[in-house]
This record gives C-alpha cells, structure tokens and sequence, in this order.
C-alpha cells in the first residue's frame, strides 16, 4: 500500500506547504511509497518532470503516478498507475468505451486485526479506520487513514488521518503509546501527561493541537 | 507423531540453549525419542551444555551439504540411550544453511524422532529464521526485563508469519517459558513480573525456570539441569514444563509469589 499525494498548481506554493507538513513530522515519508496524482497538475512535460526532481530531493520515494494519460507517460518518469494496477501500453486506441457501470457498491473501508501487532510489525492502511483486537507493541506501528482503535495496550505507534484527515482520532484501552499522530501532528511519550499512562484514553485535533484525554 | 519444536527468543543470552538441553533431557526421560539440534551455526554451544564436545566428529552443516549421513553426524548421549544431538558447525557461518538443506534434514528427523528440538541463534536473521521455519511448536524464551520481552514479542511476529505453518495458514503453537526468574527481586520491582510478561506477551505460559546456581553449574559440567538436578528447582520447573510440552495440564507456580507489603508498596512496570 502506498501514500498517495495530490499535487495542486501554483506548484511552488505546494510544495511550501509540503516542506511545512515535513518539517513537523520529518521522518513521516522515511521509506514509504508514494504515488502521485496528477490530476491537477495538468500533463505538461516541464511541469511533471520539475515536481519529480522536486520529491526526489525531498527524499520522498516515488513508486508511481496517476491521473494523466499514458501518452504523456515516459521511461524518465515513475511507470503509470490507475485504481492501484499498473497500466500498461499497448491500449488498443479504437477500443469502445465500456458502458458506464451501475454507480459501485458502496464498500466499507476498514481494517480489523484480530491479532496482537507484534515489535517491528507495521500495519499501514491509507484507506479507513484500523481496529486492532489485542495491543500494539512496543516498536510496532499502525499508519491509518482514519482513525484507530485498539482494545488491548497501546504501546507502539499510531499515526492516523495519514492522507490530510484531521478529524481521524486515536483510541486505546490502555495508553502506553511510543508516539500518537494525527494528520502529521505528534506527541511522543515524553509529550504526553503521565496521569494518563495505563487509562483508556483517546487523542484528537483540536486547531492545531493534539490533546490526549482519559476515557475514564 | 513427531513435533519440531523451535526454542527461540530474539535477544541472545537469555538461555535458549540451556533451555534446550534441559527440556530435550527431560522429555527423554519421560520415554519421549529426543533429538536436539543446534541451528547456531558458527558460535555452537549446544555441545557443551549436552557435554558431547569431545564426541562430534560430523555437524549439521556437514549433513545439509551432503558430505555426512544424517547417522553419521548423530551423537547418542552417553547417559540417555533415547537423547541424541545433532551438532552446529563452528568453523561455518549461517550462509552455510541453505532452505532446501535444513528441510530435507528436518524431514528425515521426523521420521527417527518423537521430538524434534531445535536450538535457535539469537537475532532476527537467516539463522533464526531457518531454526523456526518447519516448527509446529515454539518456546519463547524470555527474561522478565524489558529489552528481553519486546525481542520475544518481535520474534512472536515472525512465528506468526515466517514459518511454513503460517504461510500454510495454520497456526504456530506458541508456549512462553520464563527463565531466570528472581522472586526477590520481581517483588521489589527490579524485575518485570510473570504477569506483565503474559500480558505483554499474551501467549500461554509453559513456566517459570528460578535463577538459580543449578543452572550454571550443570552447563560447565556439560548436563543438563534435568539430569544432573533434577530434583534442583530449576530441575524440577523444567520437568514440569516439558509435562505441559507433553500436553499435561499441570497449574504453573509463581515461585515465591506472595501478595506482601513490598508488592503493595510497589506498583506494577511495564515495558
């Protein structure tokens, strides 16, 4: 799975605000892919290939990118992807246009893990809410794009509302976090109270605040 | 039937290998065929601690690679005629092991074996990984701190997903055997306790070896605790928990658990 940015034109300006959300949290693109979208950016040549050198030197590992069409697709740049499948050349060109499909199902997004999440184990799911029944370990992660919930002992990292969701929040039976994040805002251990170590507990954004409470 | 059963732990020291000899010891002498394999290729202990040193003429590496009968590398114990060894290399390293070579090895083990022990390197790498891949048990092998315990818990992830019962969709039968353990100490808060362990861990609990002197000295003699003491403390936790291996459903002792003013003035830590 990977992240997903959505590039916006003035292309100077948003990468302002990406340097911003990164100095906040600076490893939070360490070792991650990332697809970019670039449905915004429109498919000039200059354009696509100036924000590529961009994330490169930003250390932000491009595995893909999307929302242009193949033929503006070259070898320079990351291979092409749609839906999360590679889309490969050699479209026949005349092909007609399926027929629009009835509007999809509408599928529930959400991750649930009925297992511990052990040391060193990263569960990331951009796309929902993750529950995990059991604790998060000391030295393991859980990277959601909604909220996250755990009904054992939190002791690991949870990082949620990944893809831009401020409103996600964090809940844990009990709180024995490494750090919590919310849309790129953290707290690691040290930052949070120690009244709250071992309660049931639940953090969320307010403005540009992270505050942690009991549940108790 | 026979059941490989990996003993590992993550982080070294803590007494896997002890542990090895002292469970293997014991379920032979419950009438179980015991082989026990040392999978620390390169820093081979198991020999000594079985007290076979002077005796290993073919190893493990030696069997993989097709230079040595399985037979030929076996090394019958001198006290138990049911207990065998089979050695590591120690002038190998771990890239020696290859995927194909321990499971053909394991598999023929199976056959001659009631249990199959194997004695897992420290670490999270090749070594370890090959130790556990063809298990259908593991004993954790932990001590109650915490750097031991978050290794244990690392090292349960990859039970739960390295293993060929786990790529098969099964589940890998996990026990957590405590060693080490200190009730003075645990009592004033210098130790984790059982209980945090399990509830860090949650996996069953197979026991809770004391430490104790027994133990290190049964290793310079090249015993195992269950032959040389077995009526020693730790002698007898490791008997209990090779019952339990044997599916007995014997209650584990907390040693010297008692609900005193130190426990009270002292609360609970976790990792």
């Amino acid at each position: 799975m990977a992240l997903v940015l959505v590039p916006e034109v003035p292309l100077a300006d948003w990468l302002a605000g990406l340097d911003a959300q990164m100095a906040r949290s600076p490893a939070y693109f360490a070792g991650k892919p990332v697809v970019v979208d670039l449905a915004a950016v429109g498919p000039a040549p200059h354009l696509v290939a100036g924000l590529m050198d961009a994330l490169t030197a930003r250390a932000i590992h491009v595995i893909g990118i999307e929302g242009i069409s193949p033929d503006v697709a070259s070898p320079a740049l990351p291979p092409l992807l749609a839906g999360g499948r590679t889309v490969t050349e050699g479209v026949i060109p005349d092909a007609p246009t399926p027929p629009p499909d009835a509007p999809p199902a509408l599928e529930p997004s959400f991750l649930l893990l009925d297992q511990p999440v052990r040391s060193g184990q990263s569960v990331v799911f951009p796309r929902g809410d993750v529950t995990v029944v059991g604790s998060v370990g000391s030295g393991a992660e859980v990277v959601a794009g909604g909220s996250i919930h755990v009904y054992g002992t939190l002791r690991g990292r949870a990082v949620a509302g990944v893809a831009g969701h401020g409103q996600a929040r964090i809940f844990c039976r009990r709180l024995e976090a490494e750090l919590l994040a919310i849309d790129g805002l953290y707290r690691t251990a040290d930052d949070i109270e120690p009244g709250l170590r071992g309660k049931p507990a639940m953090a969320w954004l307010e403005g540009d605040s992270m505050r942690v409470a009991s549940l108790d | 039937m026979s059941k490989v059963l990996v003993v590992t732990s993550g982080k070294g020291g803590v007494g896997k290998t002890t542990s090895t000899a002292a469970l293997g010891a014991a379920l032979a002498q419950l009438g179980k065929s015991v082989v026990v394999v040392d999978f620390d290729v390169g820093l081979r202990n198991l020999d000594l601690v079985m007290g076979a040193e002077r005796r290993v003429v073919f190893d493990l590496i030696n069997v993989i690679q097709g230079d040595a009968k399985l037979p030929q590398a076996l090394i019958r114990d001198k006290r138990i005629d049911n207990l065998s060894l089979l050695p590591a290399s120690q002038t190998r390293d771990k890239d020696a092991l290859s995927a194909e070579g321990v499971a053909r090895v394991i598999a023929e083990l199976r056959e001659r074996f009631d249990w199959v022990i194997c004695d897992s390197p420290a670490g999270i790498e090749k070594g370890a990984t090959l130790a556990m891949h063809h298990a259908d048990a593991a004993v954790v092998v932990t001590n109650p701190e915490v750097s031991s315990v978050r290794d244990s818990d690392r090292i349960i992830g990859m039970l739960d997903s390295k293993t060929a019962k786990a790529e098969r969709g099964e589940r890998i039968e996990k026990h957590l055997l405590v060693t080490r353990y200190d009730p003075v100490r645990a009592a004033r808060g210098e130790m984790l306790k059982v209980e945090d362990v399990l509830e860090i861990l949650s996996i069953p609990l197979l026991g809770i070896i004391p430490e104790s002197e027994e133990v290190l000295r049964a290793s310079n003699v090249g015993s195992p605790v269950t032959l040389s003491a077995p009526q020693s403390n730790p002698g007898r936790a490791y008997f209990e928990a090779a019952k339990r291996l044997n599916g007995e459903a014997l209650p584990v002792a907390i040693p010297g658990e008692k609900r005193g003013l130190m426990s009270k003035l002292f609360g609970r830590r976790v990792a």
